[in-house]
């Protein structure tokens, strides 16, 4: 007991341990981006050589996935269609990610007139069913996977500006915040070096949900006939050609099915892991 | 601290309890041993994580989930810690009443405060509808509630903190109680208003003759209203004695150290007598005597063995290995 | 003659305003608003510690963010070193930034979990050019020095600090840019007692080190009387008694003063009272009383402080208070005041 000398120790640091999730998605999502750059290692067959010998073979141990209407192999189009799939995952959602985050910062930093604009263009938006939107917007452009990163992009940076946006507006009424303005820092770096890190969590990990639901919307639009053109491999198109066989092979179009569930669990897992590492400790 | 008692009061003997934890086992409250007598207030005071508020569930038995509790709990001849759950229902809000220190959390936010008075009547008495409307009122009075009459239709919301502590104690009041436990009851409340309520405790105590098992942090607030108090330091008690001794001639060097801290008349703009460090983590204390890191008394044996709480005078009782130095040192400051 | 003020408040007043309902409209009505601070006057004179004292709602915290620019002023101005502070170019307002720094009351909130001790630091130091670049981490080593943290703990993050030792950092952070008044808003009222003396035996020690001025805002009146030279007492937005510290401690010259006092627990145990300080509670700050602010629970008010609202004036030396009885607690009355 002094009048206050002595230096206090510090405990020891602790280290956390990776999450479970972490090891669940660098399996899937790996194996997925291997497959998406070198899919010719993966892939048995050529996955657009028509081969009228096998036509609408059942699964067997030369074709595990079956064989289509022209013979053509169905794992090897399966894997063939991660290229298209996961450029889907990352093109239709990085860019809104990265835009909707900066806006809104802005927006939940700034706050009145700004936030009371946005909430005209969320309004407007969320009026509309998401694939809906799209789809007007598509049709509008004109089919096809270019047409398709506009309108998703167009439309999907909002909902990441609302979430960034809500988390920002916490973020700047605490008091660090407010340190940070009674230093004298500028805009900029209070916004971007301090609330944005304690802010963007959400915004990460519902990318990485959107990446999942990215690559269902481009199978929906491939199924449609707005997105991936035939004969492309990609998941939506593998699944409509199937779709007149379905009593009679069902191989067709369930594989691609499962392969679109197994990729989206891959980032929903991400997400979760994501999540995690980001928490923040107080 | 235990003084000789005929009959009626608290006798707490060896009280602990335990929490295991996924980081390891906490023993938050060590073997406590008090006594509150008829109409006695007790201070038990002690900073954040001491074990106090714990303790006070703990008497009760309203710990939850993983603490274990253990130890004698003897009220008034019976043994709580023996008793069955609906027995010692019957005792909770009844002769033992509670009060917490966020009375907004405590208190039912969608009924009005008459239905949850009367609802501690319909429990505890067999007062019939008439009359609990009339004694709801009267506890209102009693606690000080302005305009009782119109409040009593109100909201938990509609009161401001002060008056939510007030209708606190009204409902604790309901059942006519014998023992009140209060857990940090002021802490909330701005400091002309924690008087108003302390003041309003006193008098309660003298016109009931209720004792009060009184947890707090702050030390004026033992010196305005116990008779006796127990200082705690990591689950266990250190020190024991009347209000005015233990404030008078402090044995204990953490006790010492808090008194110190607090600041003086007369002493303005000088270096307060601090306690460097700050308090230790259940899970790993410290060996021997739990305050020997933060102590500038502590030998070899402070850090090896573990001072028992032992009486030294009458009514008196500390756990230090060298409370006549710590004694003496302060007659000399 | 006293020297010029370092800071200067001059009839300030701040209002946060409800958002406007449809009653309002309908009615016509402003909307709601509190009335944080009410034409409040406050000097702070160079190397003193000005103590602000108020309960809950007073409006100290809001005139703290005041002083340091994160609240503007609804009406009146804020002088330092005899300029308008809200007029400040944008140089001046960084300067100004620098040199009246604010630690803040919550350990957890104040920081941010982000950023290691080490980089909420040298951030101070770069932004400000307090040093040049290859300096920064000696600097570290003397600020942690300092505020008595191990060197260690530069590389840490606020998690991994207690209470007590993040208000160190938080100082640390504010000296980093030596600043020459520190805003100290409820410094210690989140922390326990033995902790709550380190850190003001810290403030202190730099107070005289670094010749500081502080203002120290606290509802703790012990703590305030420990520290502060001279003493603002505050209520619902006004300050009703400013003095001396040992003058206003002695005889307290308004009623919510005294009141106040007499309510804080005294640490003695034979000074024990029966008799509660202050009735009633603090009015709805939507509706304010007419007249004297504190006529709902003063056991002194008559006519005119019902109707008319007193401003500050002399007591003695250095000594003012709002109350419309001259003579209140006056420790040796002349004439009893001629009504």
């Amino acid at each position: 007991m002094s009048t206050g000398t002595v230096q206090i120790a510090l405990p020891a640091k602790r280290r956390r341990a990776l999450p479970g999730t972490l090891v669940g998605a660098i399996i899937v999502l790996g194996a997925s981006l291997a497959m998406a750059f070198f899919p010719g290692l993966f892939a048995p067959y050529d996955p657009t050589a028509f081969d009228y010998n096998a036509i609408m073979q059942a699964p067997s141990a030369a074709h595990p996935f079956g064989t289509d209407n022209f013979g053509r192999d169905m794992l090897s189009r399966v894997i063939h269609a991660y290229r298209i799939d996961m450029q889907i995952a990352v093109f239709a959602t990085t860019a809104p990610f990265v835009f909707g985050t900066i806006v809104g910062a802005l927006v939940g930093y700034v706050g009145g007139w700004a936030e009371a604009l946005f909430g005209r263009v969320v309004d407007a938006v969320i009026t509309f069913p998401f694939l809906v939107l799209v789809i007007a917007i598509v049709s509008v452009l004109g089919p096809g996977l270019g047409n398709m990163y506009i309108a998703v992009g167009v439309i999907g940076w909002v909902f990441y500006a609302r979430l960034v946006a809500a988390e920002i507006k916490i973020q700047r009424r605490l008091d660090y915040a407010d340190a940070a303005r009674g230093m004298g820092y500028g805009h900029t770096r209070i916004i971007f070096r301090h609330l944005l890190p304690n802010a963007i969590t959400p915004a990460v990990v519902y990318w990485m949900t959107d990446m999942a639901l990215a690559i269902l919307l481009g199978s929906s639009l491939g199924y449609l006939g707005l997105g991936a053109q035939p004969p492309a491999a990609e998941w939506g198109v593998l699944i409509a050609d199937g779709k007149n066989f379905m009593t009679t092979a069902w191989w067709v179009s369930v594989f691609p099915g499962i392969a679109i569930v197994i990729t989206g669990l891959g980032f929903s897992l991400a997400g979760d892991a994501l999540a995690d590492l980001l928490r923040v400790n107080r | 601290m235990t003084v000789p008692m005929p009959g009626g009061g608290l006798k707490v003997r060896g009280l602990t309890t335990t929490f295991v934890t996924p980081r390891g086992r906490a023993t938050v409250v060590d073997g406590i041993s008090l006594d509150v007598a008829p109409g006695e207030i007790v201070g038990l005071v002690g900073e954040s994580g001491s074990g106090k508020s714990i303790t006070l569930r703990s008497i009760v038995r309203l710990v939850r989930e993983p603490g274990k509790v253990s130890g004698q709990v003897e009220w008034q001849g019976r043994d709580l810690m023996a008793m069955s759950e609906a027995d010692l229902r019957k005792v909770r809000g009844a002769e033992i009443a509670m009060i917490f220190q966020e009375p907004m959390t405590a208190l039912n936010p969608v009924l009005p405060v008459r239905l949850q008075i009367e609802e501690n009547l319909s429990a505890h008495t067999t007062l019939d509808r008439r009359a609990r409307r009339q004694r709801a009122l009267e506890l209102m009075n009693i606690v000080g509630i302005p305009a009782a009459e119109r409040r009593l239709d109100e909201y938990p919301h509609q009161f401001s903190g002060g008056m939510r502590q007030r209708v606190m104690i009204a409902i604790a009041l309901a059942s006519s109680p014998k023992l009140l436990l209060a857990d940090e009851p002021t802490t909330a409340l701005d400091v002309t208003i924690q008087d108003q309520i302390l003041k309003l405790i006193l008098d309660l105590r003298d016109r009931f003759g209720m004792s009060v098992l009184f947890v707090t942090h702050d030390l004026g607030v033992v010196a305005a209203t116990c008779d006796r108090m127990a200082v705690m330091y990591a689950g266990r008690i250190v020190e024991t004695g009347t209000v005015a001794q233990v404030f008078a001639e402090p044995h204990h060097p953490y006790t010492r150290g808090l008194l110190g801290s607090v600041p003086r008349i007369g002493a303005e703009r000088s270096m307060l007598l601090s306690i460097e460090g700050a308090p230790p983590g259940l899970i790993d204390l410290p060996e021997g005597c739990a305050f020997h890191p933060r102590c500038a008394f502590a030998t070899d044996r402070c850090r090896a063995e573990r001072p028992p709480l032992e009486r030294f005078a009458a009514g008196r009782e500390v756990a230090c290995f060298h409370h006549r130095t710590v004694a003496a040192m302060a007659e000399a400051a | 003659m006293r020297e010029m003020p370092l800071i200067s408040v001059e009839g300030v007043s701040k209002r946060f305003r409800f958002p406007r309902t449809a009653s309002d409209i309908l009615t016509g009505r402003p909307p709601a608003a509190v009335h944080a601070l009410n034409n409040v006057d406050l000097e702070v004179y160079r190397g003193e510690t000005l103590g602000i004292v108020g309960e809950s709602g007073c409006g100290k915290s809001t005139l703290a963010r005041c002083l340091v620019r994160l609240l503007e002023p609804d009406e009146g101005l804020v002088r330092f070193d005899g300029k308008d502070i809200s007029l400040l170019r944008p140089g001046e307002r960084r300067a100004f930034n620098r040199r009246v720094q604010m630690i803040f009351q919550d350990p957890y909130s104040s920081l941010n979990p982000r950023m290691s001790v080490r980089q909420v630091l040298s951030e101070a130091l770069s932004v400000h050019a307090m040093r040049p670049k290859a300096d920064i981490p000696t600097r570290i080593t003397e600020l942690l020095g300092l505020v008595r943290l191990p060197a260690d703990a530069a590389d840490r993050y606020p998690h991994e600090f207690s209470g007590g030792q993040r208000q160190r950092i938080g100082i640390a952070r504010a000296l980093a840019v030596e600043p020459d008044v520190l805003v100290a808003d409820e410094l210690v009222s989140a922390l326990d007692v033995s902790v709550q003396a380190q850190v003001i035996n810290l403030l202190l020690d730099l107070q005289e080190r670094l010749k500081l001025t502080v203002v120290f805002v606290a509802h703790d009146l012990r703590l305030v009387r420990h520290i502060s030279h001279r003493v603002a007492v505050m209520y619902l937005g006004k300050v009703v008694e400013i003095s001396p510290t040992e003058a206003l401690f002695a005889a307290p010259r308004h009623p919510y003063s005294k009141a106040l006092l007499d309510a804080a627990p005294e640490l003695d145990p034979s000074r024990r009272t029966r008799v509660a300080a202050a009735r009633g509670e603090l009015p709805n700050p939507l509706d304010l009383p007419a007249g004297c602010l504190f006529n709902t629970r003063c056991p002194f008010a008559f006519e005119r402080c019902f109707a008319e609202r007193p401003a500050l004036s002399a007591r003695g030396p250095a000594h003012f208070a709002a109350c419309h009885l001259p003579d209140f607690g006056n420790p040796a009355p002349e004439t009893i005041a001629a009504q």
